[in-house]
């Protein structure tokens, strides 16, 4: 992957922060009462925040309303304590609440990951090549012309990945768990996840062209 | 889309794609350029954008900031 495309021109200095964000940070990073408003009204927003994307995500899950509840007000807790402990960390690229949004949405979907585990009813290990058709939402006529593409690829996974790697593309691509779910199991974090997913495919990819088979995608959609 | 062409995409990888931490820690920074000027934000940012191409769980965390920032912008 790369190491720094497009990450250079991001330099900003706290003299650029606008009015409202200097003003957050002057009464978080201060003390008394004034502080403990500032936290308070943060929390508040953060509430709302987390919330909102606790909502927008609530009708892909088996949550019930007070599980989400729960989730909501962890996360904004825990965003809160972040955030005050993180203060000068923010270097006035965005706006305050922009920033502080975003632990609130990251605590969300770090939470939310988390359940997901733990419903009992999500085996990791299972193996179906069955499904793979279903994935990438082959009709049956794609099936059966493509059998030997499919096989190929189940040869390449097999082949070419590493244990760890294989272990990885089963659990999320046959088996639809979810990154974050596959992280916390493998006890790792969603970067690795990714990180060996990327290289996966890429092996995968070179694999299948070597043996003359992606052309079959490419010819049909020239 | 086909269904080869959907695997054909899922395997292809983008150079450009900086991974999940450093997309995630300049998600504000981006965020805010995407709710402005969406052309201007792939360009300034063609790592954040290819990977948030591919990935779905930085995608689907972006598309919550967006909302988020969207309800106040
Ligand atoms: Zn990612």
């Amino acid at each position: 992957m790369a190491a720094d495309h497009g990450l250079g021109q991001h330099q900003a200095t706290l003299a650029s922060a606008d009015p409202e964000s200097a003003e957050w940070l002057r009464t978080l990073g201060g003390a008394g009462a004034e502080r403990e408003a500032a936290v308070e009204r943060l929390h508040a927003i953060l509430l709302r925040v987390a919330g909102n994307e606790v909502r927008r995500r609530a009708p892909r899950l088996r949550l019930s309303g007070p599980e989400l509840d729960d989730v909501a007000h962890q996360a904004a807790a825990d965003a809160l304590l972040a955030i005050t402990a993180k203060l000068d960390q923010f270097r006035g690229e965005s706006r305050f609440t922009t920033w502080a949004y975003k632990f609130a949405v990251l605590e969300v979907s770090a939470k939310l990951g988390r359940h997901f585990w733990r419903d009992p009813g999500v085996p990791l290990e299972v193996e179906d090549w069955e499904r793979l058709p279903d994935r990438f939402g082959l009709d049956p006529a794609e099936r059966s012309e493509g059998r030997d593409l499919l096989d190929a690829l189940h040869r390449a996974v097999d082949e070419e990945l590493t244990e760890r790697q294989r272990r990885i593309f089963v659990a999320i691509v046959l088996e639809g768990v979810p990154s974050d779910a596959v992280a916390v199991e493998l006890g790792t974090n969603r970067n690795a996840i990714y990180k060996a997913m990327f290289d996966a495919r890429r092996k995968l990819r070179d694999a299948l062209v070597a043996r003359g088979y992606l052309d079959i995608g490419t010819a049909r959609r020239s | 889309m086909n269904g080869w062409d959907e695997l054909d995409r899922f395997l292809s990888t983008d150079p450009r794609d900086v991974g999940c931490d450093k997309a995630l820690d300049l998600l504000h920074v981006y965020v805010e350029l995407v709710a402005r000027h969406p052309d201007d934000a792939r360009r300034r940012y063609p790592g954040i954008a290819a990977h948030l191409r591919a990935c779905g769980p930085c995608s689907e965390d972006f598309e919550g900031l967006l909302a988020a920032v969207s309800d106040t912008i």
